[in-house]
């Protein structure tokens, strides 16, 4: 059957005729292909330069032009990496095109071989394409691509090059498994395996120990998120004897509405989600993840593998909608994220901790969505927020960029990230400074950039479940819909600090570091300034109908198209929904409709950006070498509420403890016993007599006999 | 061909392939001590892998070859009955493979380690397939007594395979603390035998299995008995509370001889193990089970935290060892045909991945057992990148990554598991799972993301052609069952299908 792998991965693999109805696939399997084939042809060219560029990267994080060739090393990977995204973004296309004009309803599988089989239960290596699939594609090949064409720009001057681009592949290749697969198995397969790359990604820049620990933390949170992954499988195996999404979805309504068995399984799964995407209490990795090159912060730890988490429970859709204590407990953590991070995010300096901690934050708003059942706005929010916060990332490393090259040029050790450094930068930058500005309007959710129509939906979805007919808590939901309002608007208060501390006032960089500031290349702007057009356009596609009439609504321009392209998936969900709780509510808690809290909601985003413009604009901001420490409560927002070092004194540490006691006290004497035993011929005692003399043979002995004394007298009594 | 084993003659078809083994051993030492192979080689320059010395490591592997074809033979083969002494059917052949496996990967990755360490070729070889011989009686005995004789063939080669270096005191260090502590145990062996045979009047596990069954047994022996030779089986496995030998023996003894201990010498026990208390005791399996049970999740739970804090690699491997050890009892536990050919295929891919590994860092200790430690790695990817690349397959396969035969291999435990509704069990391997993640990959964290402490740090580090085709193989066959598992799984489960009564498995058990 391998031998055929490629035959059949050439000929697009048997689809389901029946399901496939006028969609025909154009060589989906190729879409995953293409990055892995990348991978590997990037991977030859790493390995060849390997031992070069390793030995060029030495020396404190100072990135040494490579010696060895540059154009060898540079002209080959700049080809294969950003071209193979092309050539699978380009496919993805033909295929959502095909997609658009067929209307399936049910998803179209496609097998290449059985993966495993054992007995009942068989997992096919398949793909399924639907509507939630193809939006994830459309999102991971398109952004990825343009983060790639970005990353050629970006990561010129470093000597792991062909390495950067064949992680980055990688990556991609694994992600379209993670969005791809048609069960559960495979999702996990990518799940996995987007992990290994954020890891790989996060600590590049591995002579910097700092960024290999954040690699490391990245690593253990997210180990802890897929125990949760695969305790929720484990079950869902044991419950329909498959993990196949088309099956356990078709059989999971026999399970009880609100059962034990399924919120298990939900919670699991979002325990799973809660560490991919950064959510109360495993967020802390993701902060610490900005260690990475800027571009991979864009791609996978803004645009894409975070929002795995999103994906899968859009994806589980009907298993959340069965299990309401699960759903409260998505939209809780979801919202409570929400807050927290942001109220981090208002005392940071750092450009990309700020954008971290807003990550974390908006995350929180698609949990909420698909906590409370608004699967197709979770997703929404999730492709717009691609869309503005790549844009973010990338303007933040357009900056970085040339920060680094102008303290480079004075060889001053300044950080080059720290927007106390920076001011001002809107003169030598302006197309960033202006892109990033529309980025900012888009996450503050200001019309009628993208992030409004899509996080207003969110807070309104919030308010419209809480006030359905048979909510289970409708005084939580009101609460969650406070919380959520107030969000939105530290939100618009820290990026437009962020915005002011960098673009605007006076420059703070240095007088002769300041003439070295330049706009980025065009290999980069280009990027920024299509994401730029997509942040704005990108939200019209789904703009709700009791607001689409309205002059808030754009008119004619937007469609409610998003929704109901998500139909065939969320309408299982949407039915359990609507058949237990009842009608959703028309007005929010406090009154007033949809269409009137949109438009508080801008008006106060608005109100806010304009506030803070003035307020931080007018304060004086020092370099960051001058700057004094804070106290009070700024500084516990400034130390993250010090939960690392919770964390640390708490987990860690005790962790570390038990593995030594059992390593010191249950194995005692080993280390002893080699020591010794090479002491002791030393010392001219007979070898034998030695070794028995050492004790630690007769420890073993004692040990074993324990053992021995112990199994005798619980079988016996 | 038929086999009634009325006719003496037929014992020798049978065990056609232990009798080659063992006159080929006899064959590789003699040519071993003839002049062409002295100890006194002075080596000439070049690739130390086609000198004369070496001559004998492909000596041997014909004879592997030969026991190869001998066991492909036994598939023609029909035996009359199942109370033989020997067995002949899918589980002991399958089981012959990972030996014959074990037993080639090993001689290939030591021809230059012998010719630099400078030991004697002929004896080393012999002694290889001696007890792989062994290791064959004891996948084949239907007899206790059978188990024991191939039990201490087996132990008494790998014994003296633990001290070959005898340059190096930890080498003899651990050949003696192995030996003590082995003699000890087999004690505990062979007394339950002798209970067995109190209880049972029999040691025919054929004979047995019938005596249990029928409530004939003398209960109270009987369950000392279970309880001893249970004792003597986690002892050859490495199960907490007996590994305590583990770690040193494999630290000490010269690394092939540690590769092929870690994987075939437990496969060997393991094989034997099922077949005695899956088919022996099959109706005992109440008194077992618990003994088992906690035996599997004390094993997983130590072994994989106290190899959490490990800084030399091989013992961390040996912790490792420790710890598939115990996933493999969690198989032992659920006495189900899933389980039994779940622990097939996780032999056969345990023996690939850590074959692999040890393979690998023998080749970064260089020249003697020096380089051991993680910090050795630094850089090591980089500066090695085929070798590493393999290396870090192996660990991502011992830890089970999705896409290795390390991770299907779980996944059919877990199958195994769930099959006798083991849940806490397999929630116990699958957080123990998760923890080793972390020791395992710290070594290729090490290897490809720090820098080398010294230019030519890995300058040393040699790949011999032999080596490479082991490696080869070893990478191969991961990613392929990692893949494509199908094969192997299928031929694994139309191997247990002879062993005998199965499904012993209490459902329902809560625990």
């Amino acid at each position: 059957m391998h031998a055929s792998l490629a035959a059949v991965l050439v000929q697009g693999g048997q689809a389901t005729a029946e399901a496939a109805g006028h969609f025909e696939p154009f060589y989906p399997g190729l879409i995953i292909l293409l990055p892995l084939i990348g991978f590997l042809l990037n991977g030859v060219l790493a390995l060849r330069h390997g031992v070069a560029s390793a030995t060029a990267v030495r020396g404190g994080g100072e990135l040494d032009l490579d010696t060895g060739g540059r154009p060898a090393t540079h002209t080959l990977p700049s080809l294969i990496g950003p071209g193979v995204m092309l050539l699978a973004f380009l496919l993805t296309v033909v295929n959502f095109t095909r997609m658009l004009g067929a209307h399936i309803e049910e998803p179209v599988v496609i097998s290449y071989w059985t993966w495993m089989a054992t007995g009942t239960f068989t997992v096919d290596a398949a793909i399924q394409l639907d509507q939630l699939s193809m939006i994830m594609m459309m999102v991971v090949t398109g952004v990825g691509f343009l983060i790639h064409v970005f990353s050629v720009g970006y990561m010129k001057a470093d000597s792991g090059y062909p390495r950067y681009f064949a992680y980055l592949n990688l990556f991609v290749f694994f992600m379209l498994t993670l969005v791809m697969g048609s069960s559960y198995a495979l999702m996990f397969v990518g799940w996995e395996g987007v992990g290994l790359c954020s890891y790989l990604l996060i600590g590049f820049w591995f002579s910097d120990k700092e960024k290999a620990d954040a690699g490391k933390k990245a690593f253990i949170v997210n180990r802890i998120g897929d125990v949760g992954f695969l305790v929720a499988m484990f079950l869902l195996y044991v419950t329909f004897g498959t993990v196949d999404f088309v099956a356990v979805f078709h059989d999971a309504e026999t399970l009880a509405y609100g059962g034990s068995l399924v919120t298990a399984i939900a919670l699991f799964f979002f325990l799973g989600a809660a560490g991919k995407s950064a959510q109360i209490p495993l967020y802390v990795w993701l902060p610490d993840a900005m260690a990475g090159p800027t571009p991979v912060s864009a791609l996978i730890h803004a645009a894409t593998m975070v929002t795995a988490g999103v994906n899968l429970v859009a994806r589980s859709s009907v298993l959340f909608a069965l299990a309401p204590v699960a759903g409260a407990t998505v939209a809780g953590v979801g919202v409570l994220t929400a807050l927290f991070a942001a109220t981090i995010a208002l005392k940071q300096n750092d450009i990309k901790k700020v954008l971290a901690y807003s990550t974390v934050s908006q995350l929180g708003y698609m949990f909420v969505g698909v906590g409370v059942g608004a699967y197709s706005a979770g997703v929404f929010h999730l492709m717009t927020h691609a869309f503005f916060k790549a844009l973010l990332f990338l303007g933040a490393g357009a900056v970085i960029h040339s920060m680094h090259e102008a303290y480079h040029s004075t060889h001053s050790h300044e950080d080059a990230q720290d927007m106390r450094n920076m001011g001002g930068l809107k003169a030598h930058m302006p197309i960033t400074w202006v892109t990033m500005w529309i980025a900012t309007f888009a996450i503050a959710g200001i019309w009628p950039f993208a992030g409004f129509f899509s996080k207003d939906e969110i807070i309104w979805q919030t308010a419209a479940f809480g006030g359905a007919t048979h909510a289970p808590y409708p005084m939580l939901y009101t609460v969650y819909w406070v919380i959520a309002l107030a969000a939105a608007m530290l939100t618009a208060f820290y990026m437009t600090r962020m915005m002011v501390m960098t673009f605007h006032g006076t420059n703070r960089t240095g007088e002769e570091e300041s003439k070295h500031l330049h706009e980025a290349p065009v290999v980069m702007w280009a990027p920024l300034a299509v994401l730029a057009t997509l942040s704005v356009v990108g939200g019209w596609i789904n703009v709700p109908e009791s607001i689409r009439e309205s002059f808030l609504g754009l008119g004619p321009l937007t469609s409610e198209w998003l929704h109901h392209w998500l139909e065939p998936i969320t309408a299982q969900a949407t039915h359990i929904q609507a058949a237990n709780l009842g009608e959703l509510s028309h007005s929010a808690p406090v009154g007033g409709g949809e269409f009137m809290w949109a438009l508080i909601s801008t008006v106060l985003a608005i109100a806010v950006v304009a506030t803070t413009f003035r307020m931080v604009g007018q304060k004086e901001i020092v370099p960051a070498a001058q700057d004094v420490e804070l106290t009070g409560f700024a500084k516990v927002l400034y130390n993250k509420w010090y939960v690392d070092e919770f964390y640390d004194r708490v987990i860690v540490e005790p962790i570390l403890r038990t593995s030594r006691f059992f390593w010191k006290v249950i194995d005692a004497g080993i280390i002893d016993g080699v020591v010794n035993g090479v002491g002791w011929t030393a010392r001219g005692v007979g070898f034998v007599i030695s070794m028995f003399q050492t004790g630690s043979v007769n420890t073993y002995a004692f040990i074993l006999t324990v053992g021995v004394l112990v199994i005798l007298g619980v079988s016996i009594f | 061909m038929e086999l009634d084993f009325s006719q003496q003659i037929h014992y020798v078809w049978a065990l056609l392939p232990e009798i080659v083994l063992c006159v080929w051993g006899m064959i590789v030492l003699i040519a071993g001590v003839s002049g062409k192979h002295q100890d006194a080689d002075d080596g000439a320059a070049g690739d130390p892998s086609f000198g004369p010395k070496s001559d004998l490591g492909w000596l041997t592997l014909l004879g592997i070859l030969l026991a190869a074809g001998a066991n492909g033979w036994l598939y023609g083969v029909n035996e009359v009955g199942d109370s033989s002494m020997i067995a002949v059917d899918g589980f002991r052949l399958f089981a012959n493979w990972i030996f014959l496996l074990a037993a080639a990967l090993t001689v290939l990755i030591s021809f230059v380690y012998i010719y630099r360490l400078r030991l004697q070729a002929g004896e080393f070889y012999a002694l290889i397939l001696f007890a792989t011989a062994g290791m064959m009686f004891m996948a084949g005995a239907r007899d206790l007594i059978v188990i024991f004789l191939g039990l201490e063939v087996m132990s008494i080669a790998v014994y003296a395979l633990a001290a070959f270096n005898r340059r190096d005191r930890k080498s003899a260090e651990a050949g003696l603390k192995y030996f003590l502590l082995g003699a000890f145990s087999t004690g505990f062996f062979l007394y339950g035998i002798a209970l067995v045979y109190g209880a049972t009047g029999s040691t025919n596990i054929a004979a047995i299995n019938t005596s249990v069954a029928s409530m004939a047994a003398s209960p109270g022996l009987l369950v000392v008995a279970i309880a001893l030779l249970a004792i003597g089986f986690g002892f050859k496995v490495s199960a907490v509370p007996f590994h305590m030998w583990t770690p040193d023996v494999y630290e000490g003894a010269p690394t092939p001889v540690t590769a092929w201990m870690s994987a075939a010498v437990k496969a060997a026990a393991f094989v034997a193990f099922f077949r005695v208390f899956l088919v022996g005791f099959d109706a005992a399996y109440d008194t077992w089970f618990p003994i088992m049970w906690w035996l599997a999740a004390i094993t997983m739970v130590t072994a994989n935290l106290i190899a959490l804090v490990q800084t030399n690699v091989k013992r961390m491997l040996a912790y490792s060892s420790i710890a598939h050890a115990g996933y493999l009892l969690v198989a032992l536990t659920a006495a189900n045909e899933n389980a039994a050919a779940g622990m097939l295929f996780y032999l056969l891919i345990y023996t690939l991945m850590n074959i692999g590994a040890f393979a690998v860092v023998m080749s970064v200790a260089h020249q003697a057992e020096e380089r051991l430690y993680i910090d050795d790695y630094a850089g090591f990817g980089w500066a090695q990148p085929g070798i590493g690349l393999f290396l870090t397959i192996f660990l991502l396969s011992l830890a089970g990554f999705p896409g290795t035969g390390g991770f299907m291999g779980k996944i059919y435990l877990l199958q195994g598991a769930a099959d006798s509704e083991l849940w806490v069990l397999s929630v116990i391997l699958v957080l123990s799972t998760v923890a080793s993640y972390w020791y395992y990959l710290r070594v290729a964290w090490v290897m490809w993301m720090k820098e080398p402490t010294s230019k030519d740090q890995h300058s040393l580090v040699v790949v011999p052609l032999p080596m490479c085709l082991a490696l080869i193989v070893c990478v191969g066959l991961i990613i392929y069952t990692g893949i494509f598992p199908g094969a192997a799984i299928d031929f694994a489960r139309s191997s247990v299908q002879g062993l005998g009564s199965l499904g012993g498995g209490m459902l329902g058990l809560g625990l």
